[in-house]
């Protein structure tokens, strides 16, 4: 049914209804709404869960691995500083191979502090083998946690995700989203049945000591199994779509992208931006289209290629960026795109909450036609 | 599409006021976004709040920079803060004041004074003039219903708030009908 309401209370609706067994997490600006709301769940009896409370996002996530380890459909969710604290236990969640689902409503690093929206928080732990998927609107936040927990909790994965959703821009926006209801998810998401899990009966270890005879081989086993992650997503993404009406089995998704001479690659909450800006530009006869990127881990470098094998030029948006390097996406379009001749540009925008407006889309588009290579867009020359 | 940009202070409520538009809006069969934009989260510092309302869905993320609509629930924003920036032709703007203007209201605009504070502290007891505005704006834009307010009021609010803010609408969107 539709219903308007907050990105965040969407979110923490659609976790409720995937029935975790355990939450833990620390209030965070602009994540607190969905724990806010989780945490009354639980207290109203609307969620049959076990809330952890804790002093911080560190505990937060160790109590989810313990969680998870024993057998429990288990949640979290966090943004910017909060992520960063929890970053060790990040790392060790994936290794442990532990399908914990955590929200980030997406927002800058400090120093200096910001609390507005961009990606550096997510990206920065693009390594720690965590799948990734990115919202572009309040309904795809809250369809892709189901999807999450659904790819995450699959034997052939068993790594965890983060749900990631621009911060203010979609956490704080009241839109309209069609909001499943409990039986539609009890039939969507099994129920959750981990290959191994700890038991004082039949003892096991989970987070092992790794001599060097054997690391090498548990670091390629998450590689496998993040590639793996590409078909079974694309399965529950089918599914999704068969059973809901939205399709999710892309990774990847193009507009007006069949005939565009100038890509724009993007990911969440810009993306819709950038489409209302391709609409005017075609209407004004420019052939600029959008690749998205819904899923950045596994990253769709296969698929992105092949998808942008007839363009002549890609600008590619990035909300964040590896000082001293460039944006992540441009690095990894660039090298999805290694062997062709087509030219990609990177473009850093709206970092720490700067506004991206539709007359910013079109000045990329012109730039990446005869501007300089990649560069921080839209600085304020006076400040420098 | 038409967008609503208001402007506030800290704890006046123009970002709950935004959402009960959106949520009024939405009864009303439109598709409604609405989202806040804060500076430094805190009482009295200057806050804005967007609303877009559209027959179809509505993508662009931006924050409202051409609005079709203004809200200004404190008019002593109106010297430190350029509450009427880029306001299209034709445009209304609502100010809550018991004063007459003494500022200039771009050509071409639409300016509705409403003491938005008065008829909330008779009708609430408290000097919040978010729902007085809300009704004022359902009166003199007809974006929203009166009947599609009050029920979003009656659900976000316990009821005897929700009455008392019902009225506080009620009053100020008699006011400007009858001003019409």
């Amino acid at each position: 049914m539709m219903e308007i309401t907050e990105g965040s209370h969407a979110v923490a609706e659609a976790v409720r209804l995937c029935r975790p067994q355990v939450v833990s997490a620390y209030p965070i600006t602009p994540q607190t709404h969905i724990v806010e709301a989780l945490a009354d769940f639980v207290a109203n009896g609307q969620l049959d869960a076990e809330y952890i409370t804790v002093e911080n996002e560190l505990s937060a996530l160790s109590a989810c691995v313990g969680a998870s380890a024993a057998g429990s459909r288990t949640y979290s969710a966090t943004t910017s500083q909060g992520l960063m604290l929890m970053a060790e236990v990040v790392f060790n969640a994936a290794g442990m191979r532990l399908p914990i689902i955590m929200s980030i409503a997406n927002r800058a690093l400090g120093a200096p502090l910001s609390i507005w929206n961009d990606m550096q928080d997510s990206i920065s732990l693009r390594d720690s083998g965590w799948l990734q998927f990115y919202a572009e609107d309040n309904q795809e936040a809250t369809d892709l946690h189901l999807l999450a927990f659904k790819v995450a909790e699959d034997n052939s994965i068993q790594l965890p995700a983060f749900v990631c959703f621009d911060g203010f821009i979609l956490s704080h926006t009241y839109e309209p989203v069609d909001m499943l209801t409990q039986e539609d998810v009890d039939k969507y998401l099994p129920k959750f049945n981990p290959a191994e899990r700890l038991d004082a009966a039949d003892p096991i270890s989970f987070g092992m000591y790794a001599t060097p005879e054997y690391y090498l081989e548990f670091r390629y086993e998450m590689d496998q199994a993040q590639k793996r992650a590409k078909d079974v997503i694309a399965k529950a993404g089918k599914e999704f779509g068969e059973m809901f009406g939205r399709d999710y089995s892309a990774l990847i998704e193009g507009y007006r992208l069949e005939d565009a001479d100038t890509a724009i690659v993007a990911m969440g909450s810009i993306c819709g931006t950038v489409k209302d800006a391709i609409d005017e530009m075609r209407t004004a006869g420019m052939k600029v289209g959008l690749l998205k990127i819904r899923v950045f881990r596994p990253f769709p470098a296969e698929e992105i290629a092949k998808m942008l094998s007839h363009v002549k030029r890609v600008a590619v948006l990035d909300k964040n960026i590896s000082l001293g390097a460039k944006g992540a996406t441009a690095m990894e379009v660039r090298d999805a795109l290694y062997g062709s001749a087509i030219p990609v540009k990177g473009y850093v925008l709206g970092l720490g909450g700067r506004d991206v407006r539709k007359r910013d889309i079109k000045e990329i588009v012109a730039f990446s036609e005869k501007g300089p290579n990649d560069q921080f867009y839209g600085l304020r020359k006076e400040l420098i | 599409m038409r967008e609503l940009r208001i402007h506030g202070r800290g704890g006046q409520g123009s970002v709950t006021a935004a959402e009960l538009i959106a949520v009024a809006a939405f009864e009303g069969g439109v598709f409604a976004q609405a989202f806040p934009a804060f500076g430094v989260e805190r009482r009295g510092a200057p806050v804005q709040a967007f609303v877009r309302l559209d027959n179809k869905k509505i993508r662009l993320r931006s924050q409202v920079y051409e609005p079709d609509y203004i809200i200004v629930q404190d008019s002593t924003l109106i010297k430190d803060v350029n509450v009427f920036m880029g306001v299209k032709k034709g445009g209304i703007v609502i100010v809550n004041t018991e004063k007459k203007p003494d500022y200039v209201i771009p050509e071409g605009v639409k300016l509705i004074t409403i003491d938005a504070t008065s008829i909330a502290l008779k009708a609430i007891g408290l000097p919040i003039t978010n729902t007085s505005l809300m009704g004022a704006f359902a009166a003199a834009t007809g974006e929203i219903q009166f009947f599609a307010l009050e029920k979003a009021l009656n659900h976000r609010f316990p009821k005897e708030l929700a009455s008392k803010n019902i009225a506080a609408a009620r009053i100020a969107f008699d006011i400007v009908k009858g001003a019409a």
